[in-house]
């Protein structure tokens, strides 16, 4: 017996909002979260923006997020994020934090890239100067890559299973697809899955080095994230964490949850570093494959999206990417679906971009629209090759949005590609059983 | 520093590590870190961190030991101090 899977909750902690209502609002209005970063300058970076959330860390405490003697030593900005977008997600879903016995229904899946560098900074430093008595309890669960799954499921008291997720940028989206696997074949009726990424300086610094961000634009930092314009040059790194409350359909029905939206079914497979594909470049066989997958395991045709929310970095891999999904949805021209890239407006949060993605993803569901592809003021020539320029929205499109088909690539030549949908009770174009 | 004045650095020292304050308002030498006030036993490492960077001493791994209510650690606080004079 195979089970429907919805969205009951959602929280996000992005570069252009903090919170549901803020994000939902700048993603309407086509608001970037990218600032000019005087560090950067100051450390000789090439790329001298990035997109941060203004998140502060104490509001973890003194929003009753987490107990104070929790909060005393936590210094570890990646769990922080990964931690509010999780707990407000949790919130959402009109559940409560505390409970005395362990939720053995419910899991989490979370994903991150590295655990936070800082961190580790801090016990290679102590080390090297030989005061290693002085790092305390506190160190090891936040250097730990497991440390973001480890405070949400402590602070909720998750008894199911509890994973924490790693595949580059496609870490967010991967994180949903296991989740909601894990309750369609049966193993937990709920799940809190997501992704968080904080870029410090360190991690910034070694992209910087490959030469694949943006350089062009550090006095016009709004302007300087520019997927599939002609004057993209890069991406901007973008810092966040976003969650979703994933339950089974009945269990969410029967306690009274709001339903946002239903995961129809998503596929992650990898190009295998073949046939044009490396460890940073996507084989376009494999991202072709994925998404046919997607769909076929969703039980939709490529007629029936009606949004793509693309990876699209602002890299020259943007046109390799839509004529990927030309191929896959056997769809171009004026026949093309709408298609957007929220990295315009935060840049690309790598292992947090899926998970970010996939809430506005949702908010287009729920809300009826297409946010805007920002800075898309002189696209590539070579797009309208493939399709209309009009299926790239530069103002918000409203608009009935039934489905949308998620993507993202990451180093390694790994794919995940999710469906969305609008939540149909009575939906009888697909087989459940 | 008598004992009394002790405690009361002391209860400064713990509180971050507690949330029990009634509790920790009411300690005495008798009150047990982990049982009474609810701490962590992972937390004692950060508690002693903590009164070795106060008291300037260094508290080794048999002096830990002893910590486990108010009472020794007034023990080793106080031990340490005076090892200095």
């Amino acid at each position: 017996m195979s089970r429907r899977v919805v969205v009951t909750g959602m929280g996000v902690v992005s570069p252009n909002g903090i919170g549901i209502s803020a994000f939902l609002n700048a993603i309407q209005n086509g608001i970037s979260g990218i600032k000019f970063m005087p560090l950067y300058e100051e450390l000789k970076f090439s790329c001298q923006v990035a997109g941060k959330p203004s998140f502060v860390l104490e509001d973890l405490k003194n929003k009753n997020y987490i107990s104070e003697v929790t909060f005393h030593g936590l210094k570890g900005t990646n769990i922080g994020y990964g931690l509010m977008a999780a707990l407000d997600a949790w919130t959402d879903a009109g559940l409560t934090y505390d409970t005395d016995e362990p939720r053995w229904e419910t899991g989490c899946i979370f994903g991150n890239s590295v655990s936070d560098t800082e961190a580790m900074k801090n016990v290679i430093t102590r080390v090297d100067n030989k005061e290693v008595k002085k790092l305390g309890s506190r160190v090891v669960e936040q250097a730990m890559n497991s440390g973001v799954t480890s405070y949400i499921s402590g602070r909720l008291g998750l008894g199911n299973k509890v994973i924490t997720n790693s595949a580059a940028c496609a870490t967010g989206t991967q994180a949903i697809l296991m989740g909601y696997e894990t309750i369609k074949d049966g193993y937990a009726k709920r799940m809190l899955v997501g992704s968080s990424e904080y870029v410090d300086t360190y991690v910034f610094g070694s992209f910087d080095s490959m030469r694949v961000l943006s350089r062009k634009f550090n006095h016009e930092p709004e302007k300087a994230s520019r997927p599939m314009s002609i004057t993209a040059g890069g991406f901007v790194p973008g810092s966040g964490a976003a969650a979703l409350v994933l339950e089974d359909l009945e269990f969410a029905l029967a306690r009274g949850a709001t339903i946002y939206a239903e995961v129809l079914g998503g596929s992650a497979n990898s190009g295998g570093q073949r046939t044009g594909g490396s460890m940073t470049a996507a084989n376009p066989l494999g991202v072709i494959r994925c998404i046919e997958e997607a769909m076929a395991n969703s039980q939709i045709t490529g007629q029936q999206v009606d949004l793509i929310s693309g990876h699209l970095t602002a890299t020259n891999a943007d046109m390799q990417e839509i004529q990927n999904w030309c191929k896959a949805l056997n769809r171009s021209g004026d026949d093309f679906p709408l298609m957007n890239s929220l990295k315009s407006m935060i840049g690309h949060c790598l292992s947090a971009a899926g998970s970010i993605e996939s809430v506005a993803s949702i908010l287009q569901i729920v809300h009826g629209f297409a946010h805007p592809n920002i800075n898309l003021d002189d696209p590539n020539p070579e797009i309208s090759k493939h399709i209309n320029l009009n299926r790239l929205p530069t103002s918000v499109v409203n608009k009935d949005i039934n489905i949308v088909a998620k993507a993202n690539f990451g180093f390694g030549d790994v794919n995940t590609c999710l469906i969305f949908s609008k939540f149909n009770p009575d939906d009888t174009t697909r087989n459940f059983n | 520093m008598t004992r009394q004045e002790i405690l009361i650095e002391l209860r400064k020292v713990l509180s971050p590590y507690t949330l029990d304050k009634e509790t920790l308002a009411n300690i005495d030498e008798g009150t047990n870190l982990i049982t009474d006030l609810k701490i962590n036993s992972a937390n004692l490492v950060d508690i002693i961190i903590d009164a070795e960077t106060k008291y300037n001493i260094e508290i080794d791994y048999d002096a830990a030991d002893k910590m486990v209510n108010v009472g020794g650690c007034i023990d080793v606080i106080e031990e340490k101090t005076n090892q200095q004079i």
